[in-house]
Parts: structure tokens; C-alpha cells; sequence
């Protein structure tokens, strides 16, 4: 590659997924993607759009064009921090922030995410917590998410633990609710409606869906 | 009209003195606030990453539990102090309400675990409540000392009012502000009280994250605010507790004290300062300055 070029890899409609579009916009409201007007008006409110891969504007299009993989990969949905600026903001009442979860989503199932990245250990790390005591710890949290990803932060914050601890912030509770039959009752449920949706090949069977 | 609250899992943590106060402020008030038994996880931003669906199933678990302890009263309010989880089950109700699919899958989810669908209660946040309902000037005749001469920055964040809140602006939310006018003090104008501050990238990408908390530090200091006062406790948190990180890493002087608005409240209100969590504070320099005790109980607003 010449250094004129960017870095910009060139691309054939053929090496495109079609399917990618159609999949995101099967969210509830995903459909409106399809009338981006690429006014950039997402990248320009959101605060952390400088410190991604593809801007907010630049992903959208992307799904619209097919560019699976590079969606997938980037680093963008993981650092975004939910903040609903975008979404509030754009003139075509498309709601980017749900579309950067439904990216997360199908970038989890196919475990394509950058690896020994915080944010999608986090989100992975909660998500057990909860299927299992109904209820988020956040000590425990914490402290799987710095083993799992540097367990030298662990050090780096111990000072604040103990400033923490001291004051009654920190718990080391594993926090659960009572009845937690109804919970398993509950997910398992979704699950096999998922299931049978994913049979009948509806729109809640897609991936991003789940 | 009853109330129960939702407390979700920082509240119970690292966000006790959110708690406290809020308890302690309602107390005061007259207001019954009783904590929604057996309450589950709103579902927040790290779950929806995974599964969308579960986290509505969870919101609506909720749902049900109000509907249940509220015993037949068709207006019930879940009270969220927390923004993550008011957002979580906001949206849940929404997409329940606007997707009639999904509240057919959610409702199987329910009936499976012996739960009926309560699509009725309703999800408020306590800066809501407190000006709409209970309203401003039953707030300020509770006022025994005065925050005049206090300049209080006061911040928002994302996600109470960005995508759902009806209660107040977008993009000039202004509940806190006169909720803080009615206890006496000034506040700052400032156009960044709804700029996020990070969210968990400061516990994950921490130069991202903190980055964006100390913007938000740096105009409070820069704009001569004497505090910053937060509604959302990871916010709260953001703000007050890598101040040191952030000192270090920009080489600049950030303390500055970061409290809940319902620990000015209680302050104002004249509670004991360990009632309202005051003890848990982290920040470097001493809370505030002394309140100004009002002659014959009623305070003139600023
Ligand atoms: S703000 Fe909306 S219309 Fe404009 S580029 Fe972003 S998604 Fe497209
Ligand atoms: S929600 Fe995400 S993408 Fe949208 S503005 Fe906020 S950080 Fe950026």
C-alpha cells in the first residue's frame, strides 16, 4: 500500500454481506437506517468519536454497504459509552446508540470482538453475574474484570479501594435475590422463544435481535 | 399515588450516600418510600450488550414485583434515583408498550415464572418527583439553613434525561437547578451539565474514560464553582473518585467536592450530616461551606 492511499483498503461489492443491513434493521425501529442521510451529526455529538476506528456517521454507512467484518472488528461500539447524544440529535430520528448495541450483540455471539478489550469482558462478566443472583456485585465485578484484562490495574486502584473500603463503599457481598426460580424461569423462557422465532425465520429470530 | 423505590446494584455500594440522603430527604418530607422487595437488575448498558431481550424480561420482572407490593393501587411509581437503571426500565416500558410482539414474549417470559404483565407502573426519577409532585415550595419552606452563597455546578449527565426523560429540556434540563435555587444557592451556567462523563470506560479504558470526567472537573473549577452537584452514581463516582488519577495524569489541580442533590437537600434541610452519607465522601478538599441558618423558617430563593 502507498502511503497516498491512505491506508484505505479497496473493496468489492462482491466481498460485501447484502444480509448485514437487512439483519440490524430487524431491531424494533432498525428500519429507519435505511434513510441515513449521512449528515454526520452523530459523529459531530458524539464525545467520543475521535477516539474511534469509524465515526458514528462512518459505521452507519458501513452496515448500509455491507462491510460485516470491519463493523464487527472495530473498536467503535466498544467505546461507545451509551450517552444518546447521537440518537436525541439526528435529523432522521435514527436511533444509533440501539444500533451500536445490536453490533455489540451479534459481535458477542460470533465472539468477534477485540480481544482482552475491557469493555465486551465487562459486559460478559455482568451479564454471568446476573443470569445467576438476579443482581450485579460491584466489587466482584470489578475485581474479575481487572484479572481478566490487566490484573495490574488491581494494584494501581488499591488506594482507592481502601479509601473506599474505609468509607463503606466497597462490599464484598455477592449480592442475590430471593427468588431467583422466577428469574431462570423468566430467561429461559426468552431463550426458547428465540428459538422458535430463529426456526420460523421471523424477524425476532435475527441475531442482532436477542 | 404510591412510591416504591428501586435501588439497583450502586446504590447499595458505592452509591450508599446517594441512598441515605435520598431516604433521609423523603423522611423529612413526609414522603413513605418503600424499597421494592425482592427487586432484580435493571439490565443496564452492559447487559443489553448481550441480550436486549433478557434485559426487558428483567425491567418487566420489576414491573410485576411493583404491580404486586403496590396491592391493587393502579398508580405506582418506581422511584430511580440511579441513571442507568432509569434508563433500563424506561426503555423496557416503552419498547413494551410501542413493540406489541415483544410484550407477547415478555409476557410467556413472566407467565413461565407465575408473574402477570404490569405494563401500568411507571418509572420516575426522583428530580421528577420532587418538583412535580411534591414541588418546589414545599421544599424551600423546609429550608432551616440557607446554601446563599454557595455556587453549585449542577450535572445532569446522559442518560436521565437523554433518550426518554418527559420531565424536563434535552438539552437544558433545568430540575436541579431550581431545585437547588430553592435551597438558597447559586448555580452555575454552564453548557455542559448533560456532557457524559465517561460512563464505565473509566474503569475500563480508564485514559478514554477519565479524559471526559476531567473536562467536565476542569470547566466546574475554571467557571469558580464551589461544588458539583450529580444526580447518577456512576457520575458521582466519576467525578469524585479519580480526581487524584486525573490530577496526575493532566497535571492540574481538579479537587473539587462532588455530591448528590439530595445531600445538598438534607443539608439545606438541617439533617444530620452522617444521616445523608456526608462521611462517605472521598474528595480531597472538605465538603462544603457552613449553611446559613434562616431566620423563622422560610427562604427567599435567589
Ligand atoms: S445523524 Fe442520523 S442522518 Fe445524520 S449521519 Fe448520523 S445517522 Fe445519518
Ligand atoms: S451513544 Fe455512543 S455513538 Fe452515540 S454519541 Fe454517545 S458515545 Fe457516541
Amino acid at each position: 500500500m502507498k502511503e497516498w492511499e491512505g491506508g484505505h483498503k479497496v473493496q468489492y461489492e462482491s466481498e460485501l454481506d447484502p444480509h448485514f443491513a437487512l439483519e440490524i434493521a430487524s431491531i424494533p425501529g432498525g428500519d429507519k437506517l435505511f434513510s441515513c442521510i449521512q449528515c454526520g451529526t452523530c459523529s459531530g455529538m458524539c464525545p467520543l468519536s475521535h477516539n474511534m476506528d469509524f465515526t458514528p456517521r462512518q459505521v452507519i454507512a458501513m452496515i448500509r454497504a455491507g462491510f460485516k467484518d470491519e463493523v464487527l472488528k472495530s473498536h467503535t461500539t466498544w467505546l461507545c459509552a451509551s450517552c444518546y447524544n447521537c440518537t436525541v440529535e439526528c435529523p432522521r430520528e435514527i436511533k444509533i446508540t440501539d444500533i451500536m448495541y445490536a453490533v455489540k450483540r451479534i459481535a458477542v455471539r460470533k465472539k468477534i470482538y477485540p480481544k482482552r478489550f475491557p469493555t465486551p469482558v465487562l459486559a460478559g462478566e455482568f451479564f454471568g453475574l446476573v443470569e445467576n443472583h438476579g443482581r450485579n456485585s460491584e466489587t466482584w465485578l470489578l475485581m474479575r474484570l481487572f484479572f481478566r484484562t490487566n490484573p495490574l490495574k488491581m494494584f494501581k486502584q488499591a488506594r482507592l479501594g481502601w479509601q473506599l473500603w474505609r468509607r463503606g463503599r466497597l462490599s464484598l457481598k455477592v449480592d442475590s435475590i430471593e427468588r431467583t426460580h422466577e428469574l431462570k424461569s423468566i430467561l429461559k423462557t426468552i431463550e426458547k422463544e428465540h428459538m422458535i422465532a430463529l426456526r420460523n425465520n421471523s424477524a425476532a429470530g435475527k441475531e442482532a435481535h436477542v | 399515588m404510591k412510591y416504591l423505590y428501586y435501588p439497583g446494584c450502586s446504590l447499595k455500594s458505592t452509591g450508599r450516600a446517594y441512598e441515605e440522603s435520598m431516604l433521609a430527604v423523603f423522611g423529612a418530607l413526609d414522603i413513605p418510600l418503600p424499597e421494592l422487595h425482592d427487586w432484580n437488575c435493571c439490565g443496564a448498558t452492559a447487559y443489553m450488550a448481550i441480550s436486549e431481550l433478557k434485559a426487558f424480561a428483567l425491567c418487566a420482572r420489576n414491573f410485576s414485583l411493583a404491580a404486586e407490593q403496590a396491592k391493587g393501587d393502579p398508580d405506582v411509581s418506581l422511584v430511580v434515583p440511579c441513571a442507568a437503571c432509569y434508563l433500563g426500565l424506561n426503555k423496557a416500558y416503552r419498547y413494551m408498550h410501542e413493540h406489541p410482539d415483544l410484550k407477547g414474549t415478555i409476557d410467556k417470559a413472566l407467565q413461565s415464572a407465575g408473574l402477570g404483565l404490569a405494563d401500568g407502573v411507571r418509572v420516575r426519577h426522583p428530580l421528577d418527583v420532587i418538583v412535580n409532585d411534591i414541588g418546589l415550595d414545599k421544599i424551600s419552606s423546609k429550608v432551616t439553613s440557607s446554601l446563599a452563597g454557595m455556587k453549585v455546578a449542577c450535572y445532569y449527565g446522559c442518560q436521565i434525561i437523554r433518550p426518554y426523560a418527559d420531565f424536563d429540556d434535552q438539552q437544558n434540563p433545568t430540575t436541579m437547578n431550581r431545585i437547588m435555587h430553592a435551597l438558597g444557592a447559586k448555580t452555575l451556567d454552564w453548557p455542559l451539565k448533560t456532557r457524559c462523563c465517561g460512563g464505565s470506560l473509566t474503569g475500563t479504558i480508564e485514559d478514554v474514560g477519565t479524559r471526559l470526567s476531567y473536562i467536565l472537573l476542569r470547566e466546574a473549577k475554571l467557571r469558580g464553582a464551589d461544588v458539583i452537584v450529580t444526580a447518577c452514581p456512576l457520575c458521582q463516582f466519576n467525578l469524585e473518585c479519580y480526581q487524584t488519577t486525573i490530577g496526575r495524569m493532566y497535571h492540574d489541580r481538579v479537587d473539587i467536592p462532588v455530591v448528590y442533590f439530595t445531600q445538598l437537600m438534607g443539608m439545606a434541610m438541617g439533617l444530620d450530616a452522617k444521616a445523608l452519607g456526608l462521611q462517605r465522601l472521598i474528595s480531597p478538599r472538605p465538603v462544603i461551606k457552613e449553611a446559613v441558618p434562616v431566620q423563622g423558617g422560610q427562604h427567599v430563593g435567589a
